[in-house]
């Protein structure tokens, strides 16, 4: 208990006496400050594209492309081969007994975004008249759904904002043809609002593609008919297709983008930690060479070396997380909803979606900023502690 | 010069604080080099685009296909001197973590349209004797150990070829191919004929085409009568230089360079606090020794430059290990297996680093020197 009091007393009188050394702390306190708001704020990236990609996906959704495509881009199906998956056993019925599976075209147009007036691959989805069944996140918010049968099309919310003359009531020419805008729509903030979506046998018909497909996305009565529906469908000798739940779709297709930007983020921040642990241990350093008088007083005065250890590494923790807990916040306040977009390599087309400083995130950050604090802290703790008292004295 | 020695033996007075701040000095620039190159690797190559090289795309998007037969169209343009073309085949070679991105080109021209890609000789003339042949960069091959005469089967995607499985296309590696350090070395390159003749689906179409002008300063007109040429036609083209191309995909990537430049100052600030702090610490220790020296006639612009220009070294050693790392971690090479194909740390971003080096060592000895100078002598006796 002794031990204890003297341990915690010690180290209040450490961070009591922080603003003597004021400009030296706040040094320290910078330096980890700007390495979390880096650290939080890059991998918030990842995080804010992981979350648009995924949001959507469920698992009693299945996508099905051709065997060996690892995208919706480089799939096709052939019309007979999509009227045989729409008869697979464990889809959802809709009104009229229909399957709820909707058959889809996905190509992209260029559209200049806002930002930069430079062009950008927009996808452009064909979709079935079954698509808002199969897809009950979808809301139209703005206008209305397009008409089957006619160049109407609606976009989703983040391709209406981060690109040029997406709203309803426009005309988006793409090459010889000519789309009218006649709604808006959310879809909880998924990859989905960034397409454009018309019906599927006009995008056909405009592409000259037959009547052919890329993919179908069945909705099923449950996550559990997932199974049954895949093995039906693979062990068909009439198509050559593969089966997948929409969820690990979804998450295989952004996890280049994510692995990418953590290997990049963790270069980043591990390096930016060994700079500012250095400039810790200088604050720290200079602290206890400040502070030698006093320390040599209270040993001489029967304090022990550990409780006077502990006090600099509380010292050194205690700046380190206020650096921490002040990086997390500014990386929160600036980064938080960040709106921007970029590529997905897998299908050659613009994602948009916005940074996400998640819990998460703000915890690692700050348990980052701890261990600085901690390493930081080590080797002039033990100098401190080692300190011989009677020549500390004399030197004053 | 004769203060070198006494600007020395002060650095070395307090040799673990001014190994702290060389570290903290290194590792600043280290990191600084390192998101240079990753800014460099995201550019998409803006910085090395031709001048003189146009590109022609569908125009709904890149994509839809063009037709092959207009170029013999596009040929007949003034100011056109070479005309070349090629397609994405975007098959999976192993597995699609293995980036490999294939295209299908005309050998000749595309290697005249691309001097920067250097084939020995003898493997042109393998390629143009193999039909299946292919070349392949030289960090793609190294990448993936290929050696010439390997035989490598790719799975074809919406591409099919006739005959075999219906899904895998054969290739011979007949050549590896080379350039300077900022020139992507990764592509894997095939003939054109082979894909059209073997393919189920899509024949007769291309990708893209390329095209050399005589006169860059007349890109702009070359391109508008070229993309007139096809106007209402069934595949409309747009055509534009391969630097705007470049500009604006790298944009759709999204404003990487931005971030890493915002990182990059970040860094550069921390790492002036902590010069900074260091110096501080340092002048106020020597109070009484600066006086004593300004005592004995040293002049007070002396002691500025002295101090100035012992803080400029610390940053100058610091960063020119740091810079020097980044050079010898960029040339390991692309990291991430083949996203970012140009990997190099630029001789103007080195030059750039020297000067930061420079100005951050000016800044941070900048409050203490002129503390140092304006020290009078009977204070800083005195405070001893």
């Amino acid at each position: 208990m002794r031990f204890l009091r003297q341990a915690l007393a010690v180290t209040a009188v450490s961070i009591r006496t922080i603003p003597q050394r004021l400009s030296s702390s706040l040094v320290a306190v910078v330096g980890i400050t700007g390495v979390v708001v880096v650290f939080v704020a890059v991998l918030s990236i990842g995080e804010g594209f992981k979350a648009a990609m995924t949001n959507a996906g469920r698992s009693d959704r299945a996508i099905i492309m051709r065997s060996g495509a690892d995208s919706e881009m480089s799939s096709g199906l052939a019309g007979e081969h999509v009227n045989i998956i729409k008869n697979a056993p464990g889809i959802m019925q809709g009104a009229n007994a229909t399957p709820l599976a909707s058959s889809e075209m996905f190509v992209v147009i260029d559209v200049n975004r806002k930002a930069t007036s430079t062009a950008a691959n927009v996808p452009l989805r064909g979709v079935d008249a079954t698509v808002l069944e199969v897809r009950p996140e979808v809301k139209i918010v703005e206008g209305k759904m397009f008409s089957f049968g006619t160049n109407e099309v609606i976009v989703g919310r983040a391709a209406n904002r981060q690109f040029s003359k997406l709203n309803v009531g426009d005309l988006l020419h793409s090459g010889e043809i000519s789309w009218q805008i006649v709604g808006v729509f959310e879809a909880k903030g998924s990859v989905a609002e960034t397409e454009i979506w018309c019906d599927v046998k006009i995008l056909q018909s405009n592409y000259r593609r037959g009547n052919s497909y890329q993919s179908v996305l069945v909705r099923l009565d449950s996550a559990a008919s997932f199974d049954p529906f895949k093995d039906w469908l693979t062990s068909n000798p009439q198509i050559d297709v593969q089966v997948r739940r929409e969820s690990e779709y979804l998450e295989s297709q952004s996890r280049a983008l994510t692995t990418l930007v953590r290997i990049l983020g963790s270069i980043i921040a591990i390096l930016m930690g060994i700079g500012a642990v250095f400039g810790a241990v200088l604050t720290m350093y200079a602290a206890v060479v400040t502070r030698t008088r006093e320390i040599a007083t209270l040993r001489a005065l029967g304090f022990g070396s550990m409780p006077v250890l502990l006090s600099v590494m509380g010292e050194s923790i205690f700046l380190a997380l206020c650096g921490g807990v002040i990086g997390g916040a500014l990386a929160f306040l600036i980064f938080n909803g960040y709106q921007t977009s970029t590529m997905n390599w897998q299908t050659f087309s613009q994602v948009a979606f916005a940074f996400a400083v998640t819990p998460a995130l703000l915890v690692q950050g700050i348990l980052y900023s701890l261990a600085m604090g901690l390493i930081g802290g080590i080797f002039p703790a033990f100098r401190a502690a080692r300190l011989p008292i009677s020549q500390a004295l004399r030197e004053l | 010069m004769k203060y070198l020695h006494l600007v020395w033996r002060n650095m070395l007075r307090r040799k673990f604080r001014t190994t702290m701040t060389l570290l903290s000095i290194f590792v600043s620039f280290l990191l600084f080099g390192i998101l240079m190159v990753i800014r460099v690797a995201f550019s998409m190559g803006v910085e090395v685009a031709g001048v003189d090289r146009l590109m022609m795309t569908n125009k709904i998007s890149i994509i839809q296909p063009l037709p092959i037969s207009y170029l013999s169209r596009i040929q007949a343009v003034p100011n056109v001197t070479m005309v070349s073309h090629a397609s994405w085949f975007g098959g999976i070679y192993q597995d699609p973590s293995t980036n490999v991105f294939e295209f299908a080109v005309e050998p000749e021209t595309y290697l005249k349209m691309y001097p920067e890609f250097k084939l020995p000789p003898e493997q042109l003339k393998a390629w143009l004797a193999d039909r299946q042949g292919f070349v392949a960069g030289r960090d793609l091959a190294t990448r993936l150990g290929w050696k010439i005469g390997d035989r490598i089967p790719i799975k074809g995607t919406f591409n099919r070829p006739r005959g075999g499985d219906g899904t895998t296309w054969e290739f011979n590696l007949v050549g590896i191919y080379d350039g300077a350090k900022d020139v992507d070395k990764t592509q894997f390159l095939f003939r054109y004929d082979y894909l059209d003749e073997t393919r189920t689906n899509g024949r007769g179409m291309t990708g893209w085409y390329l095209i050399k002008v005589a006169d860059p300063a007349k890109s702009a007109e070359t391109a508008s009568s070229i993309d007139a040429l096809f106007q209402n036609s069934s595949a409309e083209t747009k055509t534009a230089t391969e630097k705007a191309v470049a500009q604006s995909f790298a944009n759709q990537v999204g404003d990487i360079g931005a971030i890493m430049t915002y990182v990059a100052a970040v860094v550069l600030f921390i790492i002036l606090l902590i010069a900074a702090n260091t110096m501080a610490l340092s002048v106020r220790e020597r109070t009484s020794e600066l006086g004593a020296m300004k005592a004995m006639g040293f002049a007070d612009s002396t002691l500025l430059a002295l101090v100035l220009f012992e803080s400029v070294t610390l940053t100058l050693i610091g960063g020119s290990l740091g810079l020097f790392m980044a050079w010898l971690f960029a040339l390991q090479g692309d990291p991430t297996g083949g996203f970012l194909p140009v990997f190099a740390l630029s001789g103007k971003d080195i030059v750039l680093g020297f000067v930061l080096a420079i100005v951050i060592g000016t800044l941070a000895g900048a409050i203490p020197a002129v503390a140092a100078m304006r020290l009078r002598i009977t204070d800083a006796l005195r405070r001893s």
